[in-house]
């Protein structure tokens, strides 16, 4: 079997009394997506931001290619080729789409002086390789649309050639046209190896572009099934039931 | 030279585009209002006062003024945009001052050098006071509002006990030059080729931008708006020394020229400008301001940015206090009393936003030479010193009426 590309171990976090994420272990390989699924509130922001590096784990383990790794911060994160759209999409409002596509990895030169032009160029490329929709790259991004913001975010996560990418609902406020797009854009980066996760509240986005299926429900994991294997109904009854579908269940008991 | 093409019936254009032109392409018409609300201050003082406001003395002292308050809201600006109030820099400078005047008369009375060595541990002293409320601030999480309130008090109280509250006076020769006294001038001469040298500066950087606009293959590489935003800083250099080359030394017919702390001041608002703008800090200090928890997403490490700021803000605090002293020719515990109130209400006429994340260095200078203007007319015409007060606390909740109106407009 060949190394996942990241693998977490037992990972756990609590705010306080809350047990936002318990015991969690999953597995994402090359050219693979994983769907998050699970209520509002079931811990799959919490888990994700674990990864990259918002805050580190209370115990377990992260492996990255079969390493165990230390993920303090989002540079470490990054740095290790972790990418991530944050639900918050963390953009910061009174700046423009370059300043926010390079935020805290600016191109400079030695002395710290920003290369303008070089970041503008560079980010100009990447919107038209991803086909993405940015009316001005100047315009502070308070005055865009949700879904330009949104394409300000997926831009900044694709610009840094990412080995892992962490999607947390990247398509909530898109329309039709961009969030196929998108879908597009997931395939062909599974194409080009990436290993993606995906949380996503969309039923048909997940099962048309995800491999496998993991459901959470306070904090726990559910199950993690091959999509294929799944359907609809089985999903959801996971998601709110919070059991593993019946047939499923008999079969592992 | 647009507009010369267009039919005269678009003349309820001519203003924004006036303004336009005038602010270098981006619409900047926050500071072209302020420009604009300053020149009705100084024509309206030039009336009242029969013409002593707009004389070459009064605009002298007027320029040493301003250094003081608007060294320090280049600082402020950027405490400011990152969500932050330090109500501590006023009792900074007094307590530096103190620092600075022991240095010299007690601790170094004889050395020549003592003025140079007084100025630094001045500035040391100002990022150590920053370094220490910032770090309160970013990693204590005490909000700054309480810090610097504390920082107030204390260092005020501490400037007294630091020489039982005399004052130190007079200060080595060398160190008054700092504070533009009749020896801290540049002269006629020297005064002129400032102006030509900032005139160079003005043309190459319209060069360089029509170089690099070629380079990317953009056709008309400069507008009329480069322009005439270049001829008029040229104007505004050339003008300034004008009137300080016409104001001469007592009893004499050698011209002043340009005082030393405007070129600080100058040096300052140019290096804070460059940081603010062109730096990866600035850059990092408007994305916290704009939002915290985003710029901490990304990666930056908001707290040493919040940290920073404050170090900066007693640098520059150090730098005021420099030149302040050195103006008085005393140190004093009571030095900058209330300073700290000019020195916000600057940053916020000038367009820096209480709520955070934005704000320019240009608006606040333009800010403090309101202030000041206000407040040199008002001494002009003898109004008492508690009047005084009273108006610029006025003018202060005015500014931030007006920035709120602003924004709700701009934003919906
Ligand atoms: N910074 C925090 N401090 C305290 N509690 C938190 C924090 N972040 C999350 N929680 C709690 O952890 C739990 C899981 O939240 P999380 O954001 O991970 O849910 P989610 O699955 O992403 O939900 P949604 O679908 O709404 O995005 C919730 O009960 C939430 O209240
Ligand atoms: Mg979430």
């Amino acid at each position: 079997m060949t190394t996942p590309l990241l693998e977490a171990r037992n990972v756990n976090k609590a705010f306080g009394g809350v047990h936002a994420v318990e015991n969690v272990s999953v597995s994402l390989m090359s050219g693979e997506v994983v769907a998050l699924l699970g209520h509002n509130g079931a811990g799959k922001s919490t888990f994700i931001k674990m990864l990259s590096g918002v805050f580190p784990a209370d115990s377990g383990q992260i492996l990255i290619d079969g390493k165990a790794v230390d993920i303090r911060s989002p540079h470490d994160a990054q740095e290790l080729g972790i990418e991530t759209i944050h639900q918050t999409l963390a953009l910061a409002d009174n700046l423009d789409a370059v300043s926010n596509l390079f935020l805290g990895r600016e191109q400079t030169d030695r002395f710290g002086f920003l290369d303008t032009e070089a970041m503008e160029h560079g980010a100009r490329q990447t919107i038209e390789r991803m086909r993405l929709r940015i009316p001005s790259l100047n315009a502070s991004v308070r005055s865009m649309s949700g879904g330009q913001r949104q394409a300000v975010a997926i831009a900044r996560a694709l610009h840094f050639n990412a080995r892992i990418l962490i999607m947390d609902e990247p398509t909530a406020a898109l329309g039709p046209e961009e969030t196929k797009n998108v879908g597009l854009l997931i395939q062909e980066l599974k194409r080009q190896g990436l290993g993606i996760f995906l949380i996503s509240h969309d039923m048909h986005d997940v099962f048309q572009l995800s491999d496998r299926i993991m459901v959470m429900k306070s904090g726990r994991v559910v199950g993690s099934y091959p999509t294929k294997e799944l359907t609809q109904d089985d999903a959801l009854e996971m998601i709110i039931l919070g059991r593993k579908p019946a047939r499923f269940a008999a079969a592992t008991a | 030279m647009t507009t010369v093409s267009q039919p005269v019936s678009s003349s309820s254009k001519v203003l924004p585009r006036l303004l336009r032109a005038i602010g270098g392409g981006h619409a900047d018409t926050r500071l072209m209002a302020m420009v604009g609300v300053l020149a009705l201050i100084w024509l309206c003082a030039n009336i009242l006062t029969g013409g002593v406001f707009l004389s070459p003395r009064n605009l002298f002292n007027l320029s040493l003024q301003v250094s003081v308050v608007a060294i320090m809201a280049s600082g402020m600006i950027l405490v400011i945009v990152t969500r932050h109030i330090d109500l501590s820099v006023g009792s900074q400078v007094g307590f530096l001052g103190v620092l600075g005047g022991l240095v010299q008369s007690v601790w170094l009375p004889d050395s020549i050098h003592a003025w140079w060595i007084a100025s630094l541990v001045m500035l040391g002293g100002g990022v150590f006071i920053g370094l220490i409320q910032g770090a309160l601030v970013a990693y204590a999480r005490i909000p700054s509002f309480v810090v610097t309130l504390g920082g107030l008090l204390f260092l005020r109280n501490a400037a007294y006990e630091l020489n039982d509250g005399t004052t130190i006076a007079p200060l080595t020769e060398t160190f008054q030059i700092l504070g533009g006294g009749q020896n801290g001038v540049l002269g006629g001469p020297l005064s002129w080729l400032f102006a030509f040298v900032v005139a160079g500066l003005v043309v190459g950087s319209l060069v360089r931008k029509h170089r690099r606009k070629r380079r990317l293959g953009i056709q008309k590489a400069l507008q009329a708006s480069d322009y005439f935003s270049a001829a008029a800083w040229c104007t505004c250099a050339f003008g300034f020394v004008a009137i300080m080359n016409s104001y001469n030394k007592p009893s004499t017919d050698e011209p002043m020229g340009m005082a030393f702390p405007v070129l600080i001041l100058i040096a300052a608002t140019a290096a804070m400008t460059l940081v603010a703008k062109r730096h990866r800090f600035g850059r990092h200090v408007f994305a916290v301001g704009g939002d915290p928890q985003s710029a901490r997403l990304t990666g930056i490490n908001t707290q040493r940015v919040v940290l920073k700021v404050f170090a900066l803000m007693g640098l520059l605090s150090g730098l005021a206090s420099v030149v302040l002293t050195a103006r008085l020719n005393a140190a004093a515990s009571g030095a900058g009393t209330m300073m700290e109130l000019y020195v916000i209400a600057a940053a916020v006429i000038g367009g820096t936003s209480l709520a955070g994340g934005a704000g320019t260095i240009l608006g606040g200078c333009v800010g403090a030479l309101i202030m000041q203007s206000l407040q040199s007319a008002m001494v002009l015409l003898g109004i008492p010193s508690p009047t005084q007060s009273m108006v610029l606390a006025g003018v202060l909740v005015l500014a931030v009426w007006i920035d709120t109106m602003w924004r709700e407009r701009r934003l919906s």
